[in-house]
């Protein structure tokens, strides 16, 4: 498969008090088109410095970002970042919310379009609602729609489900799923939730702590739908918690 | 019915409030401090030979112009001062500076200027409901929280897009809220400012009727309705705050 993004030698540091504090060391990663990605990693570690980078919002001390062949310098609506405490515009309805990425639409055709993706979301019915009448998971499927909407080649995603209880976070991940099934984006997952990486991914690339540095990476080579209590998957999901640091004597298993 | 049952007690403190008022008046046996019944009677004078219409009809329009006219200052130049951080270094120190300047001491140049026509206490309004607005306008640009603009980054929509969609809605409330703490101010400022030199309006009401024959009912009457057209402003200004375009800022 082609070639999505290439992160070549990427570097970051930020000035603190005690003079320059490197965060991002040295990552290279080559993700194919249509490739999902999971970071997973420490908390603290640098992993979302490491995706504002590739999205364009952070510019690397060293090192560059290939997508498509092209050095990415800024962001655009090519890669839609979904962060963790989100940006739903709470002053803006649902739909509204929806339609604000679509430039170069008829009026009639943002709302047709915009109403598909409430739908698609599960959010049908909604459209008129704010933001703060909706429930968490709402929320992060209106802000998944509205990334949607723009057909972004690639989603960058910074623990969008952490927020919510596990029963909502298990089903937006399903959700994910067969929206992915249908629409294949180019998908970057930061979690800490090694199940939902072994979940969702193709690749899980486990992070070392800060400066981070790409430690290990694992193919996940089971076919959809995964079951998560399988043999294969709970192999998986100790190897990449002990390569975290997390003895097998923890795992109570 | 619950409403009423919440101001029962309000209500109940002024109904002792005027009992203690008119027991003080009735044992001190005042010649010049009126009753409340003295006010009631004052007011219904006031009313039946139209100037009270009158002086409150000419306050308000002063209000409304020199309010107006800060309103369709202070938002832009807020916005602007809040989105340029030049503009902001430059402007607000001055601002800083002029905005702890009591109205009331601006009586004698505005008089300067102006002389003693509408065009004063106008003037007097507007610099006193010019800053809060501004600092508040301003105040809100720079609160508006990073994800929201990144998000927008992100989609890479136009500036007219940005500023409709993100950074007008997002500072409306607190230039309501602005709107609101300039409206109070500005009703304070131009009783005063009638005081002084002017022929029409509550404040010159209070004042001609002390002059004229010390007729105290009148003057407490012209404060009780300063104070109850005061309190109806604040209900509109309240209202804004309850529209869709500000609500979004105070649910949870």
């Amino acid at each position: 498969m082609r070639t999505k993004i290439e992160v070549r030698a990427l570097k970051k540091s930020f000035e603190s008090d005690k003079g320059p504090l490197p965060v991002v060391e040295d990552v290279s990663l080559t993700v194919r088109d249509g490739e999902f990605i999971a970071l997973v990693g420490p908390s603290g570690c640098g992993k979302s410095t490491l995706m504002n980078m590739m999205a364009g919002f952070i510019q690397p001390d060293a090192g560059s970002i290939i997508i498509d062949g092209m050095l990415r310098t800024r962001p655009d609506s090519r890669g839609i970042l979904i962060s963790q405490q989100g940006s739903v515009f709470p002053w803006l309805t649902v739909r509204e919310n929806l339609m604000f990425g679509l430039n170069g639409h008829a009026l009639p055709d943002k709302r047709a379009i915009a109403d598909h993706y409430a739908d698609i979301v599960g959010l049908k019915g909604f459209e008129d609602s704010y933001a703060h009448e909706l429930s968490g998971g709402m929320l992060k499927r209106t802000e998944l729609a509205r990334a949607l909407v723009v057909k972004p080649e690639i989603l960058f995603m910074d623990e969008p489900f952490s927020a919510l209880d596990a029963l909502m976070s298990l089903r937006m991940r399903n959700e994910l799923l067969r929206i992915l099934a249908k629409e294949r984006h180019t998908t970057l997952l930061i979690t800490h939730d090694v199940e939902e990486a072994i979940h969702l991914a193709d690749r899980v690339v486990v992070l070392s702590p800060r400066p981070t540095r790409i430690q290990a990476v694992f193919d996940v080579p089971i076919q959809h739908p995964r079951r998560l209590s399988s043999r294969e998957a709970q192999e998986l999901r100790v190897t990449i918690l002990s390569e975290l640091g997390v003895a097998r004597e923890e795992l109570g298993s | 019915m619950a409403r009423i049952k919440e101001m029962l007690p309000a209500l109940a403190l002024i109904a002792v409030l005027i009992a203690a008022w008119w027991g003080a008046v009735a044992a001190t046996h005042s010649v010049i401090f009126p009753t409340p019944w003295d006010v009631v009677t004052g007011t219904l004078e006031l009313l039946e030979n139209g100037t009270l219409w009158r002086h409150i009809a000419a306050s308000l329009l002063r209000v409304g112009a020199g309010f107006g006219l800060a309103v369709c200052v202070a938002v832009p130049l807020g916005l602007w001062m809040g989105w340029v951080a030049g503009a902001y270094r430059t402007l607000n120190p001055i601002f800083q500076i002029l905005r702890p300047i009591s109205p009331i001491a601006w009586i004698p140049i505005a008089i300067l200027w102006f002389g003693v026509g509408d065009a004063s206490p106008i003037y007097l309004i507007f610099i006193s409901s010019v800053f809060p607005m501004v600092v508040q306008t301003t105040a809100g640009v720079h609160t508006i929280e990073k994800r929201y603009l990144r998000a927008a980054e992100n989609f890479g929509v136009s500036r007219r897009t940005l500023f409709r969609q993100v950074v007008i809605p997002a500072v409306l409330p607190q230039v309501i809220v602005g709107m609101r703490i300039g409206l109070g101010v500005a009703w304070l400022v131009v009783v005063a400012a009638e005081m002084i030199a002017l022929h029409s309006g509550l404040g010159y009401m209070i004042m001609d009727a002390r002059n004229a024959g010390n007729r105290y009912d009148l003057v407490i009457a012209g404060m009780i309705i300063i104070g109850l057209i005061g309190l109806s402003l604040d209900s509109t200004m309240r209202i804004l705050e309850g529209t869709r375009w500000a609500r979004w800022r105070y649910a949870h």
